[in-house]
């Protein structure tokens, strides 16, 4: 007997609920969720807590286990250790009463190029048991959604990226899942496209109450949409919370100062200026944190002019979600990925 | 992307659309329906086996007839065609298909929605057999064209028909053996090495009784001289039938059993999710 072929195929109807022990305002829960690859740790003892409605932005660089996590959260990886509930269902116990409740969008478009749109869509709505008159509806109201126009009775073969994006997007969601999974949805995209995702995944939140669970490795990406954000790095959750309590945590304003030179003597200097509560040197980079901006660059910059080092660029900002990664694992998140993929 | 205010959830007219079992049936149905669409879409995959078949039918009986027209009561291109058949449907399968799927993550796709694992597998076999089945149509017809007939009448040829795509379903196992297990085309590809023992260390070209020496014995071994039997026993018809018949379905349903023993198996490790 094929792993989960005697799993609950007779639910009564759509949506129906017959969950035990689980909260109704949490579409997803993990407790220790562990997953080894052989001695590799990829996610390791991950507590998050997301509330039916929410957008939440899964935030980390390339291998820190944000695909790992929603492999295990949509039942396509059993995990290691501890406990995953999606929709009020377990996730090693019950993996076909989750199936029927969450849409998911993988990394790379999972698409049949040898499918049009439309069929691919129908064979979506027929194997989630959708009646022939429902996939039509559905097949219509996605179509316009993602405005594919002519395209989707061609093959799939023929569509640009981002049209496979979007198709991608549709067959998740063609059987009105109550919780939508998009893994890395707008990596490769060009910025238009970008935008368009970013409009449409707010809208299938606002409009229909869908949870979103949102992986992703762009700042902005998780600063525009997420309601919460969870910072994974190495498999652990290193912060979690709304974007801007995150970028409170590491201060109001940040100056940036470029350098060449030994560092030391600069980080020392700083520290004596009035205004600057937190002065951290990272390769090269000086990151200043102050309450006080405006008013603190210009001692900032007569203080660097006293010491050995050379100053490139001086910059002031707001905190941003890498400073947030900055500050917790000591590197950009953007050069963790670099460092990964080199490695 | 339009920002339209269109409820997805489509609630308007009553009942909320959602998802829910599909049933077996409808697992079944939708992962054949898809394979058999993709058929016409890559000839390829079909074409080539048919022209193989039709091609050494036409040689086989210009270059053999003469040779073994001293049998009394024996007409080559009655025996032939059996040969003729099960080189157009051995080895025709949607495995190679199913391989691009694995690559391409639309295996992974199937895999998030509640449709019933082994139907993945099972659906693509039943196109399998509606292909065979329409492949041996053109192999038949030329038959017909030369001379061949069937003394059981229509039912010796549904009969004829049934059987080798039986055979090629049967064969088609180790592919989807090989797709599962390594999810590499060229693995898939090595199906056809088995294909040579199968088809060629058998009575294929002359009757059982004139082969010699060690390929005597390795064709009673065999599986497909029993198959060659069966066939050929469907066109002579009446109550020879049902001995030869009987031992080609044992020896299809032998090489069956391990096929699919197989298939099944990679078809586990391929969706155990540990």
């Amino acid at each position: 007997m094929i792993e989960e072929e005697m799993t609950d195929h007779q639910e009564p109807s759509p949506h129906s609920l017959g969950r035990s022990n689980v909260s109704e305002v949490d579409a997803i829960v993990t407790h220790d969720l562990v997953r080894h690859f052989g001695d590799v740790r990829a996610v390791n003892g991950v507590n998050i807590q997301i509330p039916k409605g929410e957008i939440y932005g899964f935030l980390g660089p390339n291998g820190a286990g944000k695909s790992t996590m929603v492999h295990m959260l949509c039942t396509l990886l059993a995990p290691t250790g501890g406990r995953a509930t999606v929709a009020g269902f377990d996730v090693e116990s019950d993996p076909a009463k989750v199936r029927l409740r969450i849409g998911v969008a993988l990394q790379e478009a999972a698409l049949d190029p040898k499918q049009t749109g439309s069929e691919l869509l129908s064979l979506q709505g027929r194997l989630y048991g959708l009646k022939r008159r429902e996939i039509q509806r559905r097949v219509s109201e996605l179509a316009e959604m993602i405005d594919l126009g002519d395209f989707l009775d061609r093959m799939i073969g023929t569509y640009s990226g981002g049209m496979k994006r979007r198709l991608d997007l549709a067959a998740a969601l063609i059987h009105n899942p109550e919780i939508v999974f998009l893994d890395e949805p707008t990596t490769g995209l060009d910025p238009v496209s970008r935008l368009q995702v970013w409009s449409e995944v707010r809208r299938l939140n606002q409009e229909l109450g869908i949870t979103i669970f949102l992986t992703t490795q762009y700042l902005e990406e998780a600063d525009e949409l997420a309601h919460r954000v969870g910072i994974i790095d190495d498999g652990k959750i290193v912060a979690e919370g709304t974007p801007t309590d995150l970028k409170k945590a590491v201060g109001s304003d940040l100056i940036l100062v470029r350098v060449e030179g030994d560092t030391s003597d600069a980080v020392a200097a700083l520290s004596t200026v009035p205004g600057v509560q937190n002065v951290e040197a990272h390769a090269g980079e000086l990151v200043i944190t102050t309450s006080t901006g405006s008013a603190t660059i210009s001692p900032v910059a007569v203080a660097l002019a006293g010491t050995n080092v050379v100053v490139r660029e001086l910059t002031l900002r707001t905190p941003t979600l890498d400073d947030v990664f900055l500050e917790l694992t000591g590197t950009h998140i953007e050069r963790a990925d670099a460092q990964e993929e080199s490695s | 992307m339009t920002t339209t205010t269109d409820s997805l959830r489509s609630e308007g007219s009553g009942a909320v659309i959602g998802a829910r079992p599909a049933g077996i049936f409808r697992d079944l149905s939708s992962i054949a329906g898809r394979a058999l669409r993709a058929v016409p879409r890559d000839v390829t995959s079909v074409v080539p086996p048919v022209f193989i078949a039709l091609f050494f039918f036409v040689v086989n009986i210009a270059t053999l007839k003469k040779v073994t027209s001293s049998i009394p009561h024996f007409s080559y291109t009655s025996f032939e065609i059996a040969t003729a058949i099960l080189l157009g449907v051995t080895g025709v399968s949607r495995a190679p298909a199913l391989v691009l799927d694995i690559q391409s993550k639309y295996f992974d796709r199937l895999l998030l929605t509640p449709v019933r694992r082994t139907a993945i597998l099972v659906g693509h076999m039943v196109a399998d057999v509606s292909v065979a089945a329409v492949l041996t149509v053109p192999i038949l017809v030329l038959g017909f064209i030369l001379g061949v007939r069937f003394h059981g009448g229509p039912l010796g040829v549904l009969g004829f028909i049934a059987l080798s795509s039986l055979w090629s379903l049967a064969f088609a196992g180790f592919g989807y053996a090989i797709a599962l297990k390594t999810g590499n085309p060229a693995a898939v590809n090595s199906t056809f090495l088995l294909f040579f023992p199968f088809l060629f260390l058998t009575s294929s070209y002359v009757p059982r009784s004139q082969l010699s020496g060690w390929l005597s014995t390795v064709a009673k071994f065999n599986p497909v001289t029993y198959l060659l039997g069966g066939l050929r026993s469907l066109e002579v018809g009446g109550g020879a039938v049902w001995v030869p018949l009987g031992q080609a379905l044992l020896a299809v349903g032998i090489v069956a059993l391990i096929s699919m023993t197989l298939c099944f198996a990679a078809l586990r490790g391929r969706v155990k999710r540990s």
